[in-house]
């Protein structure tokens, strides 16, 4: 392998990362907050871009279609924390990880009856050939992907760090209870956590449909996936979850040019029970956060 | 229900089963109940799982088919005697669960979900692409039935009594477990692990016992499935039948063996209604669509206000 084809792996595979990280980040808010894993998680990806492609193809602007495939996943997100996850909170997580599967196939079904089967093409937000660096080739809509990723991380770290809601935010994922009794909503704030990762995962699935295409079951891979790169990560870190989508995305392109394309979507499985095996024997310094 | 009565009241649904195979001329419908046995006896294994270890298993799609390859390649390739070939995937399906379990149950319940669905993944792809063994996405073909006494099990209503009586033994016998010594420990265990624990219950050592019983019996499902649809092949085996095994076991009542096979017929029954209705109604789209969007909502439904399920009242799930 010479290095031209190493770097068109680690190129292709830190853009697919960039994806795995958004929708990550998505576990990790609801997970931080909730100690739920929201299986649906992936749904809010595919919804943000079929709405994506169905407003593109109806004429609408890029920004305005891209604002309304957002707020489909924000809304998607809190109807979920609403309908399905409000109701169950003194359950334990399993019976909550169950419901949120229900949640995923009764979406993934909505979209097939909305959209159908067919995948829908999405022209990339910036036409033109594709870039060509350091012997790399990398479509424009790969920075795209990059750059929406950049954007919404450095405006996480800003919510989080800078604003008052960000550290009520952070308190209620360290210790729900204790937010609660210093006068906190925790309510409102699981509700605002579902909501951020339905925006994520939409933001996720928007920006990469111009080069996967929109179909209604993308998700569910997607998301599994995001789920792996927030496990690396610890579950509960977001700076764990976006390395952890870029090193998932690299050894998958990794995987993929050397070993065999065939098995390329099972990469991420291997590297979850990898991880698995090696936290049970002691081998993996930061820990896969428990359920609390 | 003490053990007496259970097997009497086996032994007398048993016979209405070999009734029916006798006087049901249909071979549609005869192939329905087969299917409701063969699901019932997959999804009693993970009612064990969820109901008694108290653990969620995403992946249990890939103890059914590695039952089914297992016991269609030894009959097949090896030209085993097919009934060596169910104990050998039996074998094999309670191995795989150890091998999968032993690492991860020291895990969270929540992570021991996910690394079994990426376990199931990961053998629905090794099922499609190592061509050279489970003959790929073509699968595999000619396996031989069953046979009893020199009776080939190659019909509808022999299927069904084979496997309804199968079945019924697995029944019976989980009974029996979950009433026993082990039963009331696996029980202490579902209430708070750390009580059974300090109970001197090796809590480790059972749910790994249970998730090794329940890939057997699982596998079994699956090899009893090869040798009745004689052919087999990698689709009807991925991360979509896990999750219908999950909502068999929901719908039935997570805490309920009996209610595990209620749940698997429920399941095939709204399935063959929905293959019914949905054309006869002239709707826009094809069943398999509708079938999708109901069980999402029925799963939600089932664990949000019914998670005692079919079988119970509003018990505490999972």
């Amino acid at each position: 392998m010479g290095p031209a084809e190493l770097g068109q792996y680690l190129a292709s595979g830190v853009v697919v990362g960039g994806i795995y990280s958004l929708i990550g980040l998505g576990f990790v808010i609801v997970f931080g907050v909730t100690r739920i894993v929201n299986f649906a998680q992936g749904e809010f990806v595919a919804l943000g871009a079929l709405v994506l492609a169905t407003l593109s193809a109806r004429g609408v602007g890029l920004p305005l279609a891209f604002t309304g495939a957002v707020a489909a996943g924000v809304a998607a997100g809190m109807l979920l924390e609403r309908v399905a996850v409000r109701p169950l909170r003194a359950m334990p997580s399993l019976a909550i990880l169950i419901v949120t599967i229900g949640a995923s196939i009764a979406l993934r079904g909505g979209a097939l009856l909305v959209w159908g089967t067919d995948p829908f093409a999405v022209p990339a937000f910036w036409a033109g050939p594709p870039l060509v660096l350091g012997g790399a080739v990398i479509v424009r809509q790969g920075l795209w992907v990059l750059g929406a990723a950049a954007c919404v991380f450095a405006l996480l770290w800003a919510f989080f760090t800078r604003t008052y809601a960000g550290a009520a935010f952070r308190a209620c994922a360290a210790n729900a209870r204790g937010a609660r009794l210093c006068g906190m909503r925790v309510d409102r704030m699981r509700l605002a956590a579902f909501a951020l990762a339905g925006g994520l995962g939409a933001v996720a699935g928007a920006v990469i449909a111009p080069i996967t295409y929109a179909t209604y079951d993308m998700g569910l891979m997607l998301g599994l996936k995001g789920f792996v790169a927030a496990v690396i990560g610890g579950l509960v870190s977001p700076a764990g979850a976006i390395a952890g989508g870029v090193a998932l995305g690299v050894v998958e392109a990794l995987a993929a040019g050397l070993v065999s394309s065939a098995y390329k979507d099972a990469v991420a499985f291997v590297v979850l029970i990898a991880l698995c095996l090696a936290q049970a024997a002691g081998w993996v310094p930061w820990r896969v956060a428990e359920e609390g | 229900m003490d053990a007496q009565r259970r097997w009497r009241l086996l032994g007398a649904v048993g016979l209405v089963v070999a009734a029916v195979s006798y006087a049901v001329p249909s071979s549609y419908v005869l192939g329905i109940l087969v299917f409701v046995a063969l699901n019932g006896l997959a999804a009693l294994g993970l009612s064990l799982v969820m109901g008694f270890a108290g653990q969620v298993s995403l992946g249990q799609a890939a103890f059914f088919a590695i039952g089914a390859y297992a016991s269609g390649l030894f009959s097949t390739g090896l030209g085993w005697n097919p009934w060596l070939g169910v104990v050998a995937a039996v074998a094999a399906g309670a191995v795989a669960a150890v091998a999968i379990g032993l690492p991860v149950f020291r895990l969270s319940g929540l992570l021991l979900a996910m690394a079994t669905l990426g376990f199931g993944v990961i053998v629905y792809y090794v099922l499609n692409n190592w061509a050279a063994v489970t003959g790929g996405p073509s699968g595999l073909t000619g396996i031989p039935p069953l046979s009893v006494g020199g009776i080939a099990i190659d019909t509808d209503a022999r299927a069904l009594v084979l496997v309804g009586f199968v079945l019924l033994l697995a029944l019976g016998l989980a009974g029996n477990l979950v009433d026993s010594r082990v039963g009331r420990a696996l029980r202490a265990i579902h209430g708070s692990e750390a009580a059974a624990a300090s109970a001197g219950i090796d809590v480790m050592r059972l749910k790994l016992a249970v998730f090794a019983a329940a890939g057997g019996l699982t596998a079994l499902a699956g090899a009893l499935y090869a040798h009745y649809v004689r052919f087999i092949n990698p689709s009807p085996f991925g991360i979509g039948y896990s999750i219908e095994l999950v909502v068999m076991v929901v719908l039935g009542g997570v805490s309920s063996l009996p209610g595990a096979v209620l749940g698997a017929a429920a399941v095939v029954l709204l399935v063959e209604a929905l293959r019914a209705l949905v054309p006869a109604l002239g709707a826009s789209h094809g069943a398999a669509e509708y079938e999708i969007v109901l069980f999402g909502l029925v799963l939600m439904a089932f664990m949000i206000f019914l998670p005692g399920g079919l079988a119970g009242g509003r018990r505490r799930a999972a």
